[in-house]
C-alpha cells in the first residue's frame, strides 16, 4: 500500500496512457472487454487519486522524481538544481485531480450508450483516455516544459474528440476552432518557457520560483502566459471558441472539456501564485484577473439569454461561471501581499473561488450530460422544438433541476455554498463586485428557468409521444454527478474543511512548494 | 547566454517569423493559410529555442564524440525535438479537419464555411 502511494503520481498518468493504447487492440477481440477496460482503468485511477489525496492531506506535498534512485531525490548529487522531470502534487493539484478523475469517470460511463451508434469507438476511448492523461499531467507536473507537453496532449485529444462525429458540420467546425486556439495558446506558452530558460537555465517551477527576478522579460512571459491560459479557459474577451466547441462536441466530451478548461485555469493560478508569488506586482495582476472574471461573468450571462440551442446556452453559462472562480481567486491574489486583508477575507475569497471550481465541474458536467440525453432522444438541441419532455424523461428532468438550481446558487445546493463564500468575502474587498456577482446569479436562474420550461414542461408534443427515458449507462453517469452534488449540498462545511482550505493554503504558501523540491 | 547581445540575427528571424504568423492568423480567411500561419509560428518558436542554446563555435552535444569544452546546450534541442513532433501532430489534425470542413460546406473560406454564429 505504501509503495502504491509513493508511486501513485506517475501511476495516475501512466495507467490511462497504457490503457489508451491497449483499447484499440482489445477492441479487435471484444468490444465489451474494451468497455470494461476503460471503466476499470478510470475507476482505478479514481481510487489512486483518493488514496493519494488522503496521504497529501496527512503528510503534505508529494514529490515524485522520474528516473531517480529514490522518488524524493529531487536534486542529484553534484548538482545545484533539479535536472530531472519532477511531479509535484500538493493540495491544489490533487484537488484538481479529484475533479478530473470524477468527471471523467462519469463522462466515460455516460459515453458507453451515447456513442453506441458511432463508428470507430475504439479510437474514441483512446482519445478520451489520452485527454485524461493530459489533464492529470498538467495538474501534477512541477516542470514548465512538461506543462506545455501535457497541455498539448489534452488539447489535441480534446479537439479530436470535439470533432469526433465528423458527419456533423458544426462538430468539425467546433473542433477546428478549438485546435487553432489551443495550438496558438500552447506555442505562446512554449515561447515563455523559452524566456525562462534563457534567463535562469531552469525549467522546474519550484527552482524557477526561487530565483525569479521579475525582470522585464519575466513580465513579458507573465503577460504571455496569462493571455494564453485565459484564452484556453474561455475568459471574455477570448471566449469566441467556447460556445461553438462545447455545443458541437459529444455531451460526455463537453463535460470533460469543461474540466480541461479548468486545468488551464489551474495552470494560470499556479503560474501567478507559485511561480511569481511574492515577486509579483500583486494588486495589478490581481485586478487583471478580477476584471477578466467580471467580464466573463457578465458578458457570458448576457450572451446566454437569447440562445435557443440548449448546449450553446449552457456554454455561455460556463463562461459566466468561470468568472466567479476568477473573481474569488483574483481577490485573493490582489491582497496576497497584505497579510491582514488576506486573513480576514482574502483566503475566504480564494476558498470560495476554488470551491466553485469543483462545484462548477459537477453541476455543469451534469447539465451538459442532461442536454446530451435530450439530444440523444429527440435529435435536436433547439429549445423551441422541444417541449413536454418531462412526461417521459423523468430522471433526466430531475437531474436537470438539480443542476439548474445548483448553478443559479439556490440554497441549499452546493452552488449556493461556494457563491455565498465569494459574495461575503468579495463584499469586504469591493461591494460593487459582489453586487454584480449576485445580479449575474439571478440572470442565470432566469435563463435556466426558461430552458427548463421550454424543454420539460407543457403538454406532451405529438412528435415526442414515444420518447423513452435515457439509456441506463447515461442515467448512471448523470447519477454519479448528481449524487456527489447532493452530498456536497448536505455537507458543504465538511468539504470546505477537507479539500478546499488545504488547496487555498497550498496556493498562498509559495515557500512550502519551493522547499519541497529545493530543500531547506 | 546569447540573450544579452542585442540585434542578433537569429532573434530577428524569430521575431519576423512570429510576426508574420500572427499577421496571417489574424488577417487571412482561407483555412489552409490559417494552418500555414500556425506552422510558421511553430517554426519561429522552435528557432527561438534552438538559438537560446547556441554557443559560438560549439559542436553538437553528442557526449561520445564532442570535445568537452565547447558544446551547444542539449536541453533546448531536446525541447525543440519534442515541440516539432507535437507540431506535426497538430498540423496533421488541423489539415484533416479542413478536409472535413471542405467536404461538408464546399468552401475553405472561414466566413463562407461558418455555420455557428452568435
Amino acid at each position: 500500500m505504501d509503495k502504491l502511494i509513493t508511486h501513485s503520481p506517475i501511476l495516475i498518468i501512466a495507467i490511462p496512457l497504457l490503457a489508451a493504447f491497449l483499447t484499440p487492440l482489445i477492441s479487435r477481440v471484444n468490444e465489451k472487454a474494451r468497455d470494461v477496460l476503460v471503466i476499470t482503468t478510470l475507476a482505478f485511477v479514481e481510487f489512486l487519486v483518493i488514496i493519494l489525496a488522503r496521504d497529501i492531506y496527512a503528510n503534505g506535498i508529494h514529490i515524485y522524481t522520474l528516473g531517480a534512485s529514490s522518488p524524493t531525490l529531487t536534486i542529484p548529487e553534484q548538482y545545484m538544481v533539479p535536472v530531472r522531470i519532477i511531479l509535484e502534487v500538493d493540495a491544489m493539484s490533487i484537488f484538481m485531480g479529484i475533479i478530473s478523475a470524477t468527471v471523467s469517470l462519469a463522462a466515460a460511463v455516460y459515453s458507453l450508450s451515447f456513442m453506441k451508434e458511432e463508428t470507430g469507438r475504439d479510437r474514441f476511448y483512446t482519445l478520451l483516455l489520452l485527454m485524461i492523461v493530459g489533464m492529470f499531467g498538467m495538474e501534477f507536473t512541477g516542470d514548465m516544459f512538461n506543462l506545455f507537453v501535457f497541455l498539448e496532449i489534452a488539447s489535441i485529444s480534446g479537439a479530436a474528440l470535439a470533432a469526433f462525429r465528423t458527419r456533423f458540420t458544426d462538430a468539425v467546425e467546433g473542433g477546428f476552432k478549438y485546435i487553432i486556439i489551443s495550438s496558438a495558446g500552447a506555442l505562446v506558452v512554449l515561447f515563455s518557457v523559452g524566456i525562462f530558460y534563457a534567463q535562469y537555465n531552469l525549467l522546474n517551477i519550484a527552482a524557477l520560483a526561487q530565483v525569479i527576478q521579475y525582470t522585464m522579460l519575466d513580465k513579458i512571459a507573465l503577460a504571455l502566459l496569462v493571455i494564453a491560459f485565459a484564452m484556453k479557459l474561455g475568459g471574455v474577451p477570448l471566449h469566441m471558441w467556447v460556445p461553438d466547441t462545447y455545443a458541437a462536441a459529444p455531451a460526455g466530451i463537453t463535460a470533460m472539456l469543461v474540466v480541461s478548461s479548468q486545468a488551464c485555469m489551474y495552470a494560470l493560478f499556479r503560474v501567478c501564485f507559485t511561480l511569481y508569488g511574492v515577486t509579483l506586482n500583486m494588486a495589478t495582476v490581481g485586478w487583471i484577473v478580477i476584471i477578466l472574471g467580471m467580464l466573463s461573468m457578465f458578458v457570458g450571462v448576457t450572451m446566454a439569454i437569447p440562445q435557443i440551442d440548449i448546449k450553446r446556452l449552457m456554454s455561455y453559462h460556463a463562461i459566466s461561471q468561470s468568472g466567479y472562480m476568477l473573481l474569488g481567486v483574483g481577490v485573493g491574489l490582489a491582497v496576497l501581499g497584505n497579510p491582514e486583508a488576506l486573513a480576514t477575507y482574502g483566503r475566504e475569497a480564494m476558498s470560495g473561488g476554488i470551491f466553485h471550481i469543483i462545484n462548477h465541474a459537477l453541476y455543469k458536467g451534469l447539465l451538459f450530460l442532461t442536454a446530451g440525453a435530450l439530444f440523444y432522444r429527440t435529435g435536436t438541441r433547439d429549445l423551441n422544438k422541444m417541449g413536454g419532455l418531462g412526461h417521459n424523461m423523468k430522471f433526466t428532468s430531475i437531474f436537470f433541476i438539480i443542476g439548474a438550481l445548483s448553478i443559479s446558487g439556490i440554497p441549499p445546493f452546493n452552488g449556493f455554498a461556494s457563491k455565498i463564500m465569494i459574495y461575503e468575502s468579495v463584499y469586504r474587498f469591493n461591494p460593487i463586485l459582489a453586487v454584480i456577482a449576485m445580479l449575474v446569479s439571478i440572470i442565470t436562474l432566469a435563463s435556466f428557468t426558461k430552458a427548463f420550461q421550454s424543454a420539460f414542461t407543457g403538454p406532451q408534443l405529438p412528435q415526442y409521444k414515444d420518447v423513452k427515458e435515457a439509456p441506463r449507462s447515461m442515467l448512471i453517469g448523470m447519477g454519479i454527478l448528481a449524487s456527489i452534488i447532493i452530498f456536497f449540498s448536505l455537507f458543504p462545511g465538511l468539504i470546505v474543511g477537507w479539500i478546499v482550505y488545504p488547496a487555498a493554503d497550498a496556493l498562498i504558501n509559495q515557500a512550502i512548494y519551493i522547499s519541497a523540491v529545493m530543500g531547506g | 547566454m546569447m540573450v544579452g547581445i542585442p540585434f542578433n540575427v537569429p532573434f530577428l528571424a524569430v521575431a519576423a517569423l512570429i510576426g508574420i504568423a500572427f499577421y496571417i492568423i489574424l488577417s487571412q480567411r482561407n483555412l489552409i493559410k490559417l494552418v500555414m500561419g500556425l506552422g510558421i509560428m511553430a517554426s519561429g518558436v522552435n528557432l527561438f529555442l534552438v538559438t537560446l542554446g547556441y554557443r559560438e563555435g560549439g559542436v553538437a552535444p553528442i557526449y561520445t564524440h564532442a570535445p568537452i569544452e565547447r558544446m551547444v546546450l542539449p536541453v533546448p534541442q531536446a525541447l525543440t525535438l519534442t515541440s516539432i513532433v507535437i507540431a506535426v501532430a497538430t498540423l496533421a489534425l488541423m489539415l484533416s479537419m479542413v478536409v472535413h470542413i471542405y467536404r461538408h460546406t464546399g468552401s475553405i473560406d472561414s466566413e463562407e464555411s461558418r455555420t455557428m454564429k452568435g
